[in-house]
């Protein structure tokens, strides 16, 4: 008999046999997604905004009835001029305002037409005590506006102008693919990577540490089985184990969040086994470096869950974070991760796009499992 | 293995842990079908000469054969030609008595229709067949203390390393457990065992006893007692490991 496979056998025994545990390991990694689905969200909801409108044409009240068609937004009020505004914002009266210039609409129609270099200024006002949600809002009157514009144009000169009149419009990538700004449909890529790392290098930490304490890795030392088997056999079963996490996760994203799948689900789940077989890894390692099966559960805690959820790009974006910080953002695999699944799922991208971050995936994983199994070779200690 | 060979042969064996010499350049050998004790006090340097012997760990110097392998150099084949059973309990607990057998049979390297021959007749000799489906750890630990060496000895191995294999184990069942060493002995597997036990020591052919890292005494138990001139095996190992921990202190 085979002895890799009558050693996986053997694991998927333990893991079958402890059926808490089992259902432990199940159940929590969706549970989670819906807790943090529902509870973090940066969406802003109930956006309150003044017009500033001093000479009202068929432009200016045609932009404010769409602002007052949308359901994020409530128009309090419509005043002449912009000095009430700081009084408005302070008394906490309004979030946002937006400041029509005078001849509004024949300024646009000179544009659209040609007959003007510029295009009118429009200006826009948000408060953003809170940087997070801010920013967000700019990004919401800035994207009703966009579109006011796109269908005016149309309804009027037709859909060939319109490719013309807006060329000189530089979009914003980030709202092509989340339009209504949904911050669940980032949270989500993010969960996943947070959730398999945890729970995948737990399991390996935990079941290693296990053989450790109780004296039955001795055995497997002396036996013929090559490090590389033990390793192998470790952690082929729970890659499986960590398969049926992702499927559950982006099972629940979708129904639950109606997270969107652009992209090839055939990828995604690649990278996903990718991503838990890192994980894998490095759970193994931990549990090479710790005698017992509590440090190995804090070191994997410890060691990965806040590298991930910090330096992935999962809540705060690495952009604004220090040269030296995302140089070591490069080495969290959460952040290669994370950067596929998003592209996958809310761009739509293929392999094409994201063969550095899967290049990058794939070595870690092998200088990972190399380290691992050499971990393990105790001849060399 | 060639017929005559002696089952394990050592040559001036040395593992110094950077300052600290844990095994002193130890000679010995052990014939084929011998039992024999490897004794010595706690930190004697005992489970250091085992993990080289059982390829867990480089030697420093010398040189050692296992079963006709080198063990710095065949470490595979000194793997494959030997059994263990650690102190710590071997088997696993959340496994039921066949899945344990299946495992090392499979880790061993056995085909499917030897282990099935071996697990029916090793579950016959331990009177298990009807507990062969209950997990380990619902059984007696001497029951399983006595699977865990039958289990080390499934595939056949010529030699098998018993480390401390009785500790805590009630008298009856140590008795059993070294009548079943012998059954093992008569039928020629070599058995190297250490224990803490003295009167275990009188049962083996001969005995060597280990004192901070180098073999003081060597011999069977009645030419050490000769020796020493003592009645026990307990008082020829007292007498060897007190004038050291005396110089200790």
């Amino acid at each position: 008999m085979n002895a890799l496979l009558g050693f996986m056998h053997k694991e998927m025994r333990h893991i079958l046999r402890d059926r808490r545990t089992l259902i432990i390991l199940l159940v929590l990694p969706l549970a989670q997604v819906l807790l943090f689905g529902f509870a973090v969200r940066t969406d802003v909801r109930e956006i309150r905004l003044v017009a500033v409108d001093p000479a009202p044409d068929a432009a200016t009240r045609s932009l404010q009835a769409r602002f007052r068609g949308n359901d994020v937004y409530t128009l309090t009020r419509v005043v002449a001029s912009p000095e009430v505004l700081p009084e408005l914002f302070q008394r906490g009266e309004a979030d946002q305002a937006i400041i029509f210039p005078p001849g509004f609409a024949a300024e646009l129609g000179r544009a659209a037409t040609g007959r003007a270099a510029e295009a009118p200024v429009l200006q826009v006002i948000t408060d953003v005590a809170d940087p997070n949600t801010g920013s967000a809002l700019q990004a919401y009157a800035d994207q009703v506006v966009r579109r006011w514009q796109r269908d005016r144009l149309a309804d009027r000169v037709g859909p060939q102008v319109v490719a013309g009149a807006l060329a000189g419009i530089t979009p914003r990538v980030r709202m092509w693919f989340n339009p209504t700004l949904e911050s669940v449909n980032l949270f989500v890529p993010g969960l996943i990577a947070v959730l398999l790392t945890v729970v995948s290098a737990l399991m390996s930490a935990i079941s290693l540490s296990r053989e450790k304490e109780r004296g039955t890795l001795e055995i497997l030392l002396v036996s013929p089985l090559r490090p590389w088997q033990i390793i192998t056999g470790k952690v082929l079963p729970y890659m499986a184990l960590g398969f049926v996490n992702v499927a559950s996760v982006l099972l629940a994203a979708w129904l639950v969040f109606g997270v969107p799948f652009r992209g090839s689900l055939a990828l995604l789940l690649l990278e996903s086994l990718l991503y838990v077989l890192v994980s894998l890894a490095l759970g193994v390692l931990i549990a090479a470096r710790t005698s017992s099966q509590r440090t190995a559960m804090l070191g994997a805690l410890m060691g990965l869950l806040l590298p991930t959820l910090l330096l992935s790009g999962m809540i705060f974006p690495l952009t604004s974070m220090p040269g030296w910080l995302q140089a070591v953002a490069n080495l969290v695999p959460g952040k290669w991760f994370l950067l596929s699944a998003r592209g996958i799922m809310l761009q739509g991208v293929g392999l094409a796009h994201l063969w550095q971050e899967t290049l990058v995936l794939t070595g870690m994983t092998a200088l990972l499992m190399v380290a691992a199994i050499r971990a393990f070779d105790v001849r060399l200690h | 293995m060639t017929a005559d060979a002696p089952a394990v042969e050592v040559r001036e064996l040395t593992r110094h842990f950077g300052d600290f010499i844990a095994v002193d350049a130890i000679s010995f050998a052990v014939a084929r079908g011998e039992v024999f004790g490897f004794l010595g006090a706690n930190g004697a340097g005992k489970t250091t000469a085992i993990r080289m012997l059982t390829g867990l760990l480089e030697p420093t110097s010398g040189e050692a054969r296992v079963a006709g392998h080198d063990v710095r150099t065949e470490v595979e084949a000194v793997k494959r030609s030997i059994g263990y059973m650690s102190q710590r309990f071997s088997l696993y607990e959340d496994l039921t008595v066949r899945e344990n057998i299946r495992l090392y049979g499979a880790i061993y390297g056995l085909d499917r229709r030897t282990l099935k021959a071996r697990t029916t007749e090793l579950l016959t000799r331990l009177r298990l067949e009807s507990r062969q489906d209950t997990l380990v750890a619902s059984l007696p630990l001497g029951w399983r203390q006595k699977l865990a060496f039958s289990v080390a000895l499934a595939h056949r191995p010529g030699i098998v390393f018993l480390d401390e294999p009785t500790g805590g184990v009630d008298p009856v069942t140590r008795r059993q457990f070294w009548e079943m060493i012998y059954e093992a002995a008569e039928e020629g597997t070599t058995v190297f065992v250490t224990t803490h036990y003295m009167d275990e020591a009188e049962y083996c052919d001969r005995v060597s006893i280990m004192v901070d890292g180098r073999i003081d005494a060597l011999g069977s138990p009645e030419e050490l007692k000769e020796r020493f001139g003592v009645d026990s095996m307990d008082d020829v190992f007292v007498q060897l490991v007190r004038p050291q921990q005396g110089e200790a202190a």
